[in-house]
């Protein structure tokens, strides 16, 4: 097995007794960047010589206080849309191309004194607006388990650069599933914490009520460990929670006997592909081995979700990306030294289609005489299905289904038609409307492609959910696949 | 049914230029994302609190303190153009 694809515990271990350096492990993540990526594309900017520079800082430390950060050593990519200092941060878009920022992300501080090693930045949907990658500025990033297929979005670069092997964990976001669905769709375990547990402080704002950023690792027990030093409290994220963070890594290995597992029909319903039933099904049947029960519940509103969603995610991008307009940063389009002429043509050339689209349904949803009929309504709809969610979880632990409605679909099938698009997330999308955790595990296989499982859990109880998600792992074989490139 | 002439004036409030060749597809596409939308209409939502907000946190505060900040040069370091410390746009008035 290649270095990259071991398990922190096992990395770990290895720079602990001198069997390998910070270099040697940083130069396997290059090496398999470059013998890769040109066929993925998980990354667009690659920091060689500042990764190699920060490796051989860590191992001139190891010799000093033994290596003490949680992540010491580990070679990281972060999704480009979380901002670096002095690391180019395009958010996949033409009009950031050129942008370099002057300071660190939060969760990029907590890694560095985690003792991390970023090694680049990953491809996404062009301000995280996708489900494919395909809306990308720059190029399609694609699916490690087969060229020719989406690896899901919009943290497909994460999701296919750990898939791939080039890094030992990355940093997505996620607004209505785009950690969890790409995890889905690449085989990988994908986080997406409870709204406000994770600063979102440096994270470029796409719906500010709905982001939220998390890992995506090989192993649940590796997903703890970058989730437990990337959590917490910020005061300069207005939104976040301040609460304690408790122990995730403690909660693994437990016991899921006589845990009450909720399972919605509407998960399961019309719309989701038989294999994906089927692996979900098997699933619940591990579990009842180890122990848990499960009964089938309704969350009565969930085909209200994606509508609601695209309402008050546009609304709120269309507010969030005013910025993009030339003035302080980005690529300037210079039209007849005139202002609004300026900020029309800087953001045509700039900006995609979708990102384009979604603003228009933004503004269109916010403009006078519209706003009550769409804004408005989408948000008492949003309370319903917040409801639902609040019910079930008053009786039971966790919620079960599929990530996704079906596995990865072929690179340009679902381009021209955005509807279609939108209706990958349909099972994702609610879990972001309520705000609760979710996570997406690797459950088996269809032709070839994997299959994801998703366990949503109660407002900040992420700790059931990682132990339910360890505990299914730790029964099954799924999370050993691995691509071949 | 969203008009060819709505989706320009929505596309002037959101600084956009949509070109002549784009406005079928674009005036099509959204009055299908519109279209899909009006499902919501299904639901009585008389009496129900919209929710903008998940978690219940309100006035957030904090001491106004000076604290270190960026030089004024590096945040100028991105602007497409600048002149004298300041961002330059084309001018606002005639």
């Amino acid at each position: 097995m290649s270095l990259i694809k071991e398990s922190f515990a096992s990395l770990h271990t290895k720079l602990e007794n001198r069997e390998i350096s910070v270099s040697e492990l940083v130069d396997a993540s290059l090496n398999r960047i470059n013998e890769v990526d040109g066929q993925v594309h998980a990354f667009l900017t690659v920091n060689e010589d500042e990764a190699r520079a920060q490796a051989k800082k860590l191992d001139e430390k190891i010799g000093v206080d033994g290596g003490k950060g949680a992540l010491f050593g580990l070679p990281a990519g972060i999704k480009d849309n979380i901002i670096t200092r002095g690391v180019r941060t395009t958010c996949a878009s033409k009009l950031l191309e050129n942008f370099t920022p002057v300071h660190h992300a939060t969760v990029m501080e907590k890694l560095d004194a985690a003792e991390s090693v970023s090694v680049g930045k990953l491809n996404m949907d062009e301000f995280a607006m996708g489900s494919s990658n395909e809306n990308s500025g720059f190029i399609a990033a694609r699916n490690p388990w087969h060229l020719d297929y989406v690896p899901g979005g919009s943290s497909g670069g994460s999701a296919a650069a750990v898939a791939a092997g080039e890094v030992t964990f990355a940093l997505g976001s996620d607004t209505g599933g785009s950690i969890r669905e790409p995890a889905a769709y690449c085989g990988v375990v994908g986080m997406k914490p409870t709204y406000s547990r994770v600063s979102r402080f440096g994270l470029v704002a796409f719906a500010s009520s709905l982001d939220q950023i998390g890992p995506l690792t090989r192993s649940v027990e590796d997903n703890a460990h970058v989730l437990q030093q990337i959590a917490g409290f910020d005061n300069r994220d207005s939104t976040s929670a301040n609460m304690d963070v408790p122990n995730y890594v403690e909660a693994l290995g437990g016991d899921v006997k006589g845990m009450k597992i909720a399972v919605p029909k509407e998960y399961l319903g019309e719309g989701v592909n038989e294999d994906v039933r089927a692996h979900v099904s098997n699933a619940l049947r591990e579990l009842e081995k180890l122990g848990a029960t499960w009964e089938e519940v309704s969350l009565p509103h969930s085909q209200y979700a994606v509508a609601a969603y695209y309402l008050i995610a546009s609304s709120e991008a269309s507010a969030n990306l005013a910025r993009f307009d030339g003035v302080r940063y980005g690529v300037r389009h210079d039209a007849r030294n005139d202002l609004i002429e300026m900020y029309k043509k800087t953001r045509s050339e700039g900006l995609g289609d979708e990102v384009k689209r979604r603003i228009m349904l933004g503004t269109f949803a916010l403009s006078s005489g519209y706003y009550d009929a769409y804004y408005k309504k989408a948000q008492q709809v949003r309370t319903l299905i917040k409801e639902d969610f609040d019910n079930v979880l008053q009786q039971y632990d966790v919620i079960i289904g599929p990530t996704a409605p079906t596995t990865a679909f072929k690179i340009g099938e679902n381009i021209d038609d955005p509807l279609t698009m939108y209706a990958n997330d349909i099972l994702t999308i609610p879990v972001n409307l309520a705000g609760v955790p979710a996570i997406s595990v690797p459950c088996g296989f269809s032709h070839g492609l994997p299959v994801g499982l998703q366990i949503i859990g109660k407002p900040f109880d992420e700790r059931t959910v990682y132990k339910v998600a360890h505990a299914y792992e730790q029964a099954t074989e799924h999370a050993k696949a691995q691509p071949v490139l | 049914m969203i008009t060819k002439e709505q989706v320009e004036h929505v596309a002037h409030l959101a600084r956009l230029e949509i070109g002549e060749d784009e406005i079928d597809d674009f005036t099509n596409k959204l009055d299908a994302i519109i279209g899909y939308a009006e499902q919501l209409n299904e639901l009585d939502t008389t009496n129900v609190e919209p929710t903008t907000h998940v978690i219940d946190i309100r006035n957030v505060l904090r001491e106004d303190e000076n604290k270190p900040s960026i030089e004024r040069e590096q945040a100028l370091g991105n602007a497409p153009e600048s002149e004298d410390g300041q961002v330059k746009v084309p001018s606002v008035l005639d």
